[in-house]
């Protein structure tokens, strides 16, 4: 069997001022993508994912929670962005997001992910974006508003044998 | 392997600096689809175990599953839990005594074309001679208007090594479909 050290971080930073979307466009070479965000929001909302910069209604997306009293599901097809788990304005959340096999020109591009936040939720979701494309740009949108000043995004990079 | 992190920004990415997480084998499905996927062989100097795929199945369904055997054990040795939600529903089950793990299901034949499922699948302390084995999953698939996100516990009740895990689709795994097995040190 053939080995190497990989999960190697690409690019890491932490919010010096309020921005609604932090993006990221080097990440070649590698075979899979997790995104660690841990993070809050102007306006408690749920962050967005667009790759390529592609604003066309190509996405598409399931998500399973649970609030401490009663699970939900819901999903929404068609849509001009991957929806991710919510955030809110002063408790920190987490979201990890896995995007495996983003390079490959043969598939479309499924995104799993896990989110969390104290004071709301604890979520799982997963996300389409319609296109055969590798992935080159990663946008992260904040849902309407701003991510708040104090935000870390991580970007790591997976190589398979 | 996230205690790791160097600090850097994004306009000047850090250089790489873990040597905690290696890859070991990776399978990728060839245009003859493929059944089963094994890992073998395994070293036991990592700690953990995780398992990285995309997957897309023929069966004439909107979904297919990936069951998982560890060491060639086909007994009835093997439990599992889940809990997902597709959209409307959210259901929760599992088995007992059964003969795998049912780890993750993907998208199938019944699916919009190109379209492939994710999972991330962990086994947690897995050469430790003194547990029962235990793994867990995170997996979806979506294709725009069918799909599903799910997290799936198992349970191996067997002390050994883990050496060699099977993954099994209930039918075929189509052409890409990509397996990756990881080690995670302790």
């Amino acid at each position: 069997m053939a080995a190497g050290s990989t999960y190697t971080p690409i690019a890491t930073t932490t919010l010096g001022s309020a921005q609604a979307t932090v993006s990221f466009n080097s990440f070649s070479g590698y075979t899979d993508l997790i995104l660690v965000v841990a993070g809050t929001v102007s306006t408690a909302n749920n962050p967005t994912l667009r790759f390529n910069s592609d604003s066309g209604s190509n996405y598409s997306w399931r998500y399973l929670a649970g609030n401490g009293s009663s699970a939900s599901t819901g999903g929404s097809a068609n849509q001009t962005s991957i929806l991710t788990g919510g955030l809110g304005t002063s408790t920190i959340g987490n979201i990890i997001y896995y995007i495996n096999n983003y390079s490959n020109t043969t598939t479309n591009k499924t995104v799993i992910n896990r989110h969390n936040r104290a004071d709301d939720s604890v979520t799982a979701w997963v996300g389409l974006w319609r296109n055969t494309a590798a992935i080159t740009t990663i946008d992260l949108g904040a849902g309407g508003g701003n991510w708040n000043t104090g935000s870390t995004f991580t970007l790591y990079g997976i190589q398979a044998a | 392997m996230i205690g790791a992190i160097v600090a850097g920004t994004l306009s000047a990415p850090t250089a790489p600096v873990t040597n905690s997480y290696e890859s070991i084998a990776t399978v990728t499905v060839g245009s003859g689809g493929s059944s089963s996927v094994s890992f073998s062989s395994i070293p036991s100097t990592f700690k953990h175990l995780q398992i990285r795929a995309i997957a897309r199945a023929s069966g004439p369904y909107t979904y297919d599953q990936t069951n998982m055997t560890f060491n060639s054990d086909n007994g009835s040795n093997y439990s599992w839990h889940q809990v997902n939600g597709n959209g409307s529903s959210v259901t929760a089950n599992g088995g007992t005594s059964t003969t795998f793990i049912r780890i993750a299901d993907e998208t199938a034949a019944n699916n919009n074309a190109n379209c492939f499922g994710g999972m991330v699948i962990d086994i947690l302390d897995y050469a430790d001679t003194n547990k029962n084995k235990t793994a867990r999953s995170l997996w979806g698939y979506d294709d725009n208007s069918t799909g599903t996100i799910g997290l799936r516990s198992g349970l191996w009740r067997s002390t050994s090594a883990v050496s060699s895990i099977t993954l099994v689709c209930s039918n075929n795994w189509l052409q890409y479909s990509s397996f990756a097995l990881y080690g995670v040190k302790g």
